[in-house]
């Protein structure tokens, strides 16, 4: 991208022409209703499923719309233990905490070397870690699973935890590198003369700057892990074992058989509002970190 | 200031690239022979047969099924979800009312996963407890469609999910594209007397159509994929009617244990999404401005 909107004077039109009717030469009003429309459409249909998930599987069945005549707040406990969708979540966690971890500490580490130390092999690695970024994931999908398979590590979290790991440190590798690079060097000259060793310098005075770079990719990188369901619906296959999106599925596909609805809805509740909660607290920030991949793209 | 430099890149480089190698790269080369043999169990190893693998999925209905549709969704996802994000973008940036609100609101879908979306859009396109069809009888529709059990209509209705789940990522990207073009351009435009119209084509969409295309590269990808939406929402049926390459590959490889022809398929989908990054960069290549 060329655009740099630091450099701009009033990047903002609104800025300018605030209090001034500018004037849409489409009517304002079939604007308005427009934007009101996809509101709802976003809306609706989550209002919709909260409310839904405190009806009984009856009133479910039989008047769609309408809203509860009583709370059933049975529904939430069996969709929380009878439907384990509390040992997903305890799953998920297991799998993507360390996840994290790693992908922050190793794409630093790996990124402020190649981003500040030249060395021979330097640009080669680096491409190296790019060219992961090119293929689909579909590609290694099979190969990949059998890999797992031999070491061992099939129906595992260490097993899952290193898959995600390795496919995030290409992107996050190269956003950091990237990162590094606009740090001035004289703080770096300024601490090994103060005495700092190398390892001193990065933990001490460049990983702290590296800050805002470590929460954008950090942020991305969680979303992504914490959404994905193709890697552990491979990889994955012993029930007790599922991550969440793993078991919402599972759950969406057994209703062919058991018809617990309403269950169903209260897990889909429990899992859209600690998400919804998050987002709104930090959405600026979520934003940022997601549209991340794009803008550097 | 480099004294000692290598106690610190080996140990520094070591762990991710061993990581890299092993978990990505390997796979990665390792699919491109898997693709040319036939394999078909867990304890059995792969027979190299060349390209047959190839030549059999020029004659497999299913292969040029799945690969009908995901065509449907390359024309659809791209027209719908880009003309639609770029409208909301230019709307919001132009001072409408709540935009905030909306760019919030909008933005939602994209941080619940794919398979919680799916799962939410089972319920609402559901033919009996979903409120979509109880509305559409409301309003006087005496049968309407059975949304995901109807091959004329799944696509569209999947098509839908998806655009709904985007939209709101590339509005929030092309917010960010617009809002750094500097105010006095628009300005001077409204002097010489431009319409809202003209401004969007002539000065807007020039401006930020490096963001336009990397859009478009973004949404084709997705287009040639769908694999959670599909995998969770209809599993590529009714008999097939949804389904998609990665899908087909998938149930092909983990379903039916044909590893070899599933590699296959995943290579000609890498080979899909390569040509059409490809073509895509061509056509749109224009000149692009500086400011």
């Amino acid at each position: 991208m060329t655009i740099n909107s630091a450099e701009l004077p009033t990047p903002k039109m609104s800025a300018s022409s605030a209090g001034k009717p500018t004037g849409f030469s489409l009517p304002r009003m079939l604007l308005n209703i427009v934007l009101a429309f996809w509101a709802a459409l976003v809306v609706f249909p989550m209002l919709w499923l909260l409310y839904t998930s405190f009806k009984t599987d009856k009133e479910i069945f039989f008047s769609p719309w309408s809203l509860p005549a009583a709370l059933q707040w049975d529904n939430y406990v069996r969709g929380w233990v009878d439907a384990h969708i509390g040992d997903y979540f305890l799953n998920s966690f297991i799998v993507v905490l360390p996840s994290l971890a790693l992908i922050l500490g190793l794409s630093a580490m790996t990124a402020y070397v190649l981003a500040r130390f030249p060395f021979p092999g330097n640009r080669i690695i680096f491409y190296g870690f790019m060219a992961g970024m090119l293929f689909p994931v579909f590609l290694a999908l099979i190969p990949l699973f059998f890999l797992v398979k031999d070491l061992g590590m099939l129906n595992s979290f260490p097993g899952l935890i290193l898959v995600y790991t390795a496919y995030s440190l290409p992107f996050s590798v190269f956003f950091l590198t990237g990162f590094f690079k606009t740090l001035p060097s004289e703080l770096h000259e300024a601490a090994i003369i103060d005495g700092a060793n190398q390892f001193q310098v990065f933990f001490r005075v460049m990983l702290p700057l590296a800050q805002p770079g470590l929460l954008s990719i950090g942020i991305f990188n969680f979303l992504g892990m914490w959404n994905q369901y193709l890697l552990p619906l491979v990889l994955m296959s012993d029930a007790k074992h599922y991550v969440l999106t793993q078991g919402l599925a599972y759950m969406l596909h057994q209703q062919y058989y058991q018809n617990d609805w309403s269950a169903l809805f209260a897990a889909v509740s429990m899992i859209m509002i600690p998400t919804l909660l998050v987002y709104s607290i930090f959405q600026s920030q979520i934003q940022k970190g997601i549209t991340v991949g794009a803008l550097k793209g | 200031m480099y004294r000692n430099k290598y106690r610190l890149i080996v140990p520094f480089l070591i762990p991710s690239l061993l990581l890299y190698v092993t978990f990505v790269l390997y796979p990665y080369g390792r699919a491109m022979y898997i693709s040319l043999t036939q394999w078909r169990g867990l304890s059995k190893p792969p027979v190299f047969i060349g390209l047959e693998n190839f030549s059999k999925m020029l004659g497999d209905s299913n292969f040029w099924n799945a690969l009908g549709n995901n065509a449907f969704y390359i024309i659809t996802l791209p027209l719908f979800t880009i003309g639609l994000a770029l409208f909301f973008a230019f709307v919001l940036t132009q001072g409408a009312r709540f935009a905030r609100f909306y760019r919030i609101t909008f933005f939602f879908p994209q941080v619940m996963s794919m398979v919680a979306i799916g799962v939410l859009w089972s319920f609402v396109y559901h033919p009996t407890i979903g409120f979509l069809n109880s509305f559409l009888k409301l309003v006087g529709m005496s049968d309407p469609p059975v949304w995901l059990g109807n091959p004329d209509y799944v696509l569209s209705a999947l098509s839908g999910v998806a655009v709904w789940q985007a939209v709101g990522f590339f509005m929030v990207l092309f917010i960010a594209a617009m809002e750094s073009i500097p105010a006095t351009y628009y300005e001077a435009a409204m002097i010489d007397g431009a319409t809202q119209w003209n401004i969007f084509w002539n000065i807007t969409i020039p401006l930020i159509w490096g963001t336009v295309q990397t859009a478009l590269i973004f949404i084709m990808i997705e287009a040639t994929s769908m694999f959670t939406i599909t995998q969770t929402m209809t599993e590529g049926g009714p008999s097939r009617g949804s389904e998609v390459l990665s899908t087909y590959l998938y149930h092909e490889a983990f379903i039916n244990s044909n590893f070899g022809y599933g590699t296959a398929i995943a290579v000609a989908l890498f080979f899909l999404t390569l040509l059409i990054s490809v073509i895509l960069t061509r056509l749109l290549r224009r000149e692009s401005l500086e400011f």
